[in-house]
């Protein structure tokens, strides 16, 4: 494309079945302790 | 900035488009692609309308400043993307809530070991250490039964988190250690991994403790402000001197030993250090490459907590602190600033983006006595005890209501462009500011979201 460029795709709604295994990390645990930020997690299955 | 809502049919549609130091971001909120634009597609997107649908009488008038044909390219590279599901799409998750909520294990505890500190910071959230109660050490014996409850109200989850908290952990160290060794005796039987975490102000990070922390912990949070003066008007001890100068060399030597990793260093940033972007450079400067500043959790009435009137300053430090960070970056003065930090390819699953920190829910705090609150910043508030980890959960009726608790309970984070980074903040900011653990602190969301801005420009500037 010329006049865009994508950085990123749909990367929200691949594996929606598989969602929500919950065995990643706690997000408030990691580092910050006073606020939510989870989009800096790892997922376990990858 | 730009928010664009629509709603065909059903699905909800989202794009956030801005523009940062000349590039030209659009984020489809549902798909969470992310473009850059240049200027005349920029405001060719400006010329569809809420449902994606191209508006033409707009179109008629970018004429008059663009040329035909470029105008076309534009269109039909947006329709291409729309065509693609990269731009417009709809929000299909909701209808997968319930698959998501269903169980309600637990699967991390903060562990309160001893509500008692050797500081007296200014901001502290936990009083002087003693979270609204009396100053006490956590025995071993709650210790143990703490890690019994978790493996006992923790399902088939497999991993399971432990975090020693305080006060400050390290005057109840020899707790600390039993604690991990029964959890390692436990951990075969019952088919569970345990990883620990500590965070510590690091006044008592002598050789032995750091050298347990490094054999056994996954994770270990130092907490320092920054620059020296920031750091000592804060960060006191009991006769009002500053702990910079003790802190320092020993955060430095256990970042060392640790190997450089899976650390963090943290501080805190009130509205009398609105240029803390000094400070994170100053963390870096000293040779720390995990790091993590941000803004304080106070009440009004502290003269710390970051106002409305400050947002504009915050932000625009934001701002100046994401250029510098880009550029040390690219010229291999390499770090890590936590909340730049975004996984776009990877990243956590959409269920996880949907339910947020998960506190009261499968995150819980316990205190030095056995008692249960939703997390560390609950601790001492008799509405939300939720029981103890000798007699269970108490039946108290506020644990549904984070059992509950997702983006789409909250109306606010529902109409926001960033719920699937944020992940609908922090219930106990919200509590705090808004008596309402779904009224998300509208401060703190304007800090998110900018970072979250900040952090996709960076990836756009990395990407190229
Ligand atoms: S907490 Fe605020 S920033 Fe986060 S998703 Fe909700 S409204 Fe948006
Ligand atoms: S409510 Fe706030 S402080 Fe508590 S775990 Fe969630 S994000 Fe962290």
């Amino acid at each position: 494309m010329k006049h865009i460029k994508t950085i990123n795709g749909k990367t929200l709604n691949r594996d929606i079945k598989k969602a929500g295994c919950g065995e990643c990390q706690t997000s408030c645990q990691s580092a910050c302790k006073t606020s939510c930020t989870v989009a800096n997690q790892k997922c376990e299955k990858e | 900035m730009r928010v664009l809502t629509g709603c065909p049919g059903k699905l909800v549609i989202m794009i956030h488009a801005y523009s940062m130091y000349g590039t030209n971001l659009v984020l489809d909120v549902s798909s969470g692609a992310v473009h850059v634009f240049d200027d005349t597609a920029f405001r060719v997107l400006k010329c569809f309308g809420q449902d994606g649908r191209l508006e033409e009488e707009k179109i008629s008038k970018l004429r008059e400043e663009f040329p035909e044909r470029e105008i076309r390219e534009a269109v039909d590279e947006i329709r291409t993307l729309i065509s693609e599901g990269l731009l417009f799409s709809g929000d299909i998750y909701e209808e997968h809530l319930p698959q998501w909520t269903r169980n309600t294990v637990v699967k991390a505890l903060c562990l309160h070991i001893a509500h008692d500190c050797n500081l007296r910071c200014k901001y502290c959230f936990a009083g002087t250490g003693e979270y609204l109660g009396e100053r006490s050490l956590m025995s071993l014996e709650v210790g143990m039964r703490a890690i019994d409850f978790l493996i006992e109200n923790s399902g088939n989850r497999r991993n399971l988190e432990v975090d020693f908290f305080g006060g400050e952990p390290l005057m109840n160290f020899d707790v600390v250690k039993g604690i991990v060794h029964y959890a390692r005796t436990r951990e075969r039987d019952c088919k569970k991994n345990f990883r620990f975490t500590i965070t510590t102000n690091v006044l008592l990070l002598d050789k032995d403790k750091r050298d347990f922390i490094n054999e056994h912990m996954d994770n270990v949070v130092l907490s320092i402000d920054g620059r020296k003066e920031v750091n000592d008007a804060m960060r006191q001890r009991l006769d009002g001197t500053g702990c910079y100068d003790r802190i320092l060399p020993l955060a430095k030597t256990m970042v060392e030993e640790r190997g450089h990793e899976n650390y963090y260093v943290r501080g805190t940033f009130t509205r009398n250090n609105l240029d803390f972007g000094e400070d994170v450079l100053h963390l870096a400067d000293e040779g720390f490459e995990q790091i993590s500043v941000e803004p304080v959790v106070a009440s009004a009435d502290s003269g710390l907590d970051i106002r409305e009137e400050d947002i504009p300053r915050a932000c625009a430090e934001y701002k100046r602190l994401a250029k510098i960070y880009a550029e040390r970056r690219a010229s291999g003065r390499w770090f890590n600033f936590f909340h730049f930090m975004l996984d776009l390819e990877g990243g956590p699953c959409i269920a996880k983006r949907l339910r947020g920190c998960g506190s009261g829910t499968e995150y819980l705090a316990v205190t030095p006595e056995g008692d249960i609150y939703p997390c560390h910043q609950f601790v001492g508030q008799p509405r939300f005890l939720l029981g103890s980890v000798f007699k269970g959960f108490s039946g108290n009726p506020e644990r549904e209501e984070f059992c509950n608790s997702n983006v789409y309970e909250k109306p606010e984070c529902r109409a926001c462009w960033a719920k699937y980074y944020c992940s609908g903040g922090c219930a106990a900011n919200a509590w705090k500011f808004n008596r309402d653990i779904k009224k998300p602190y509208r401060v703190g969301c304007e800090l998110e979201k900018k970072r979250i801005e900040c952090a996709l420009w960076i990836k756009a500037k990395e990407a190229r």
